[in-house]
């Protein structure tokens, strides 16, 4: 495989891990906007037990995802007392503080980041990738899905069924914690650098995009999510020059097509995620989009019974 | 005599300065149906949210099945066997038909190995098929995989009962179970429910459906600005003069009391 190909799996597994990361607190009913902050502490905690400790990959690895994963549950005590809109700035202040703490510490390098001495290649995060994927698909079949979703609808009526519902939210918070952490583990051995610049805020937006407008109601459209705004930059990496000539060659400009600037790529990326915005606000996929492709559970029971027999 | 099974004592609950239920006190009897009605105001719901936990009350007690029950938090209450719907169908709307009838089991879950146990893969989980028989011994006919959202109001209302009947409860308490419904949707609602009554559950309804509740309710209790005003037989509550008074005003029930004599 090519070097362009290897880069492209790796980030897109990374990005998957991060977007189920968010979208298990997402898929509780909670905004969460701090994802940079999660991951840049799995990106650290692996950088430095690797560099300062000589540990070996899969100690590195865990100890990303758990350092986020305690750190998420700690701070979801606090942070899930607030709603709405300042649960989101809520977040987002804890992503700050974190990028701030590190890059005021000269242990973790500061502003000039941390190497990363053990490298790993792309079937590592793709790995991963698959195993988390499957996983968040296996725990939203489960009883604590179900819970998980009854509480994004309507959190009154879900406690009055008997849902405890302050630590299912609790849990999904701090699980997506643990997952954002594993993607910057991840990140940190793929690239073999960490600095703090990367997990930025535009980080944090962006992979909320990937779950808000892939759809949270369902374990599909995170992976989606990911996956098409991770793939569509590329996408038109090669497909911007080509349309631009054929645009030009349209109008009869002769030889003046030079490649289109790159920023291009981004104002479509904007407009699509605007467009998205419009026309599927609950995201690209939703629940009643799944079930219509699960057609033996279109028909009533009892046609179900016949068939079966 | 029997102890009753919901036993309500002297409760009383305001709001700021404004008392929504007053002193009041009622039983219902196990296996009974009994109606809460009064006009709109008259803390109805109130009650129902008291009972369920969803308010705290400032005096009184409630007793359901012998137990104080007002130490326990309102997910608590579920579980000592008591299930509600609501005023407005609060049905969660991006969850299936089964998931919510499951939903309705999880005061009956008992710790994590019933959390990490699938339920929605593929159909064939106990907890599923237990929820589907449900449906199908209730006599809904629909599709397991039929996001709520979708489905005509009156098998929404039906589904809610059926949500709340999935907690295997003794007592049912039904906000305005009719409120919305035409004559043939209710008159199918009160067979459905006299149903759910011959399997032994009790039931407390909010009605404002008068047909609904003399067909229906073997007893009544009657609040007005947060009194009770009448406590009784449902065949008398039409003569009672502070009842009358309560929904028709002093001027008219002087002449229906008139008419009558």
């Amino acid at each position: 495989m090519s070097g362009y190909w290897i880069g492209l799996i790796t980030i897109l597994s990374i990005n998957v891990i991060f977007a189920y990361g968010i979208f298990l607190a997402v898929a509780t009913g909670q905004l969460n906007l701090g994802g940079a902050g999660f991951q840049a502490l799995g990106a650290y905690a692996a950088a430095y037990l690797a560099m300062e400790m000589d540990q070996p990959l899969f100690v590195t690895i865990a100890s990303g995802m758990i350092v986020a994963g305690v750190i998420g549950f700690a701070i979801s005590f606090p942070i899930l007392r607030l709603k709405g809109v300042y649960l989101v700035l809520g977040t987002f202040a804890f992503a700050e503080v974190v990028a701030g703490l590190i890059l005021n510490s000269d242990a973790l390098g500061g502003a000039t980041g941390l190497p990363v001495p053990t490298f790993i290649d792309w079937d590592v995060p793709a790995i991963a990738a698959v195993i988390v994927a499957v996983g968040v698909f296996w725990l939203m079949s489960t009883r604590f899905g179900l819970v998980v979703r009854s509480v994004h609808d309507d959190e009154v009526v879900a406690d009055l069924m008997g849902v405890n519902v302050r630590m299912v939210r609790v849990c999904a918070f701090a699980l997506g914690a643990a997952l954002a952490g594993l993607s910057g583990a991840l990140y940190a051995h793929a690239y073999s650098f960490v600095e703090i610049q990367v997990f930025n805020a535009s980080l944090s937006i962006y992979v909320l995009l990937y779950v808000l407008l892939g759809g949270a109601q369902t374990a599909w459209g995170p992976l989606f999510g990911a996956a098409f705004f991770t793939l569509l930059p590329e996408a038109l990496r090669d497909t911007l020059p080509a349309l631009k000539e054929a645009v030009f060659g349209a109008l009869g400009i002769e030889g003046a097509a030079t490649p289109p600037d790159e920023s291009w790529r981004f104002v479509i990326l904007g407009v699509a995620t605007v467009l998205m915005m419009i026309f599927r606000p609950e995201g690209l996929i939703t629940r009643t989009m799944v079930e219509r492709l699960r057609p033996l559970n279109r028909a009533p029971r009892a046609a179900r019974a016949e068939a079966a027999e | 005599m029997t102890q009753p099974l919901l036993k309500v004592d002297d409760l009383s609950k305001s709001f700021g300065g404004l008392a929504v239920i007053s002193e009041v006190s009622f039983e219902v009897p196990a296996g009974g149906r009994l109606a809460l009605i009064g006009p709109n105001g008259a803390g109805k719901t109130t009650m129902f949210n008291l009972l369920t936990g969803v308010y705290r009350q400032d005096v009184g007690t409630v007793t359901l099945d012998g137990e104080v029950i007002d130490a326990y938090p309102s997910r608590a209450r579920i579980g000592l066997g008591m299930a509600r719907s609501f005023q407005n169908i609060r049905l969660m709307p991006h969850l299936s038909v089964v998931e919510n009838v499951m939903l309705g089991q999880q005061s009956r879950a008992r710790g994590w190995r019933d959390f990490v146990a699938p339920v929605s893969a593929f159909g064939r989980s106990a907890a599923y098929r237990e929820a589907e028989d449900l449906l199908a011994s209730m006599n809904i006919e629909t599709r397991p995989g039929d996001v709520v959202a979708t489905l005509p109001y009156g098998i929404r209302k039906k589904i809610e009962v059926v949500r709340a009947l999935a907690a295997k409860p003794k007592l049912l308490l039904l906000d305005e179970p009719a409120a919305g419904l035409n004559a043939v949707e209710t008159a199918s609602l009160r067979d459905f429910l006299l149903q759910i009554s011959e399997t032994g559950v009790t039931l407390l309804v909010v009605e404002h459906d008068m047909s609904l509740v003399r067909s229906l309710c073997t007893s009544t209790v009657v609040l007005n600005f947060g009194r009770k005003i009448y406590d009784g037989p449902v065949s008398k509550v039409h003569e009672d003069p502070q009842v009358l008074e309560a929904y028709l005003g002093p001027r008219h029930a002087g002449e229906k009391e008139a008419a009558h004599v």
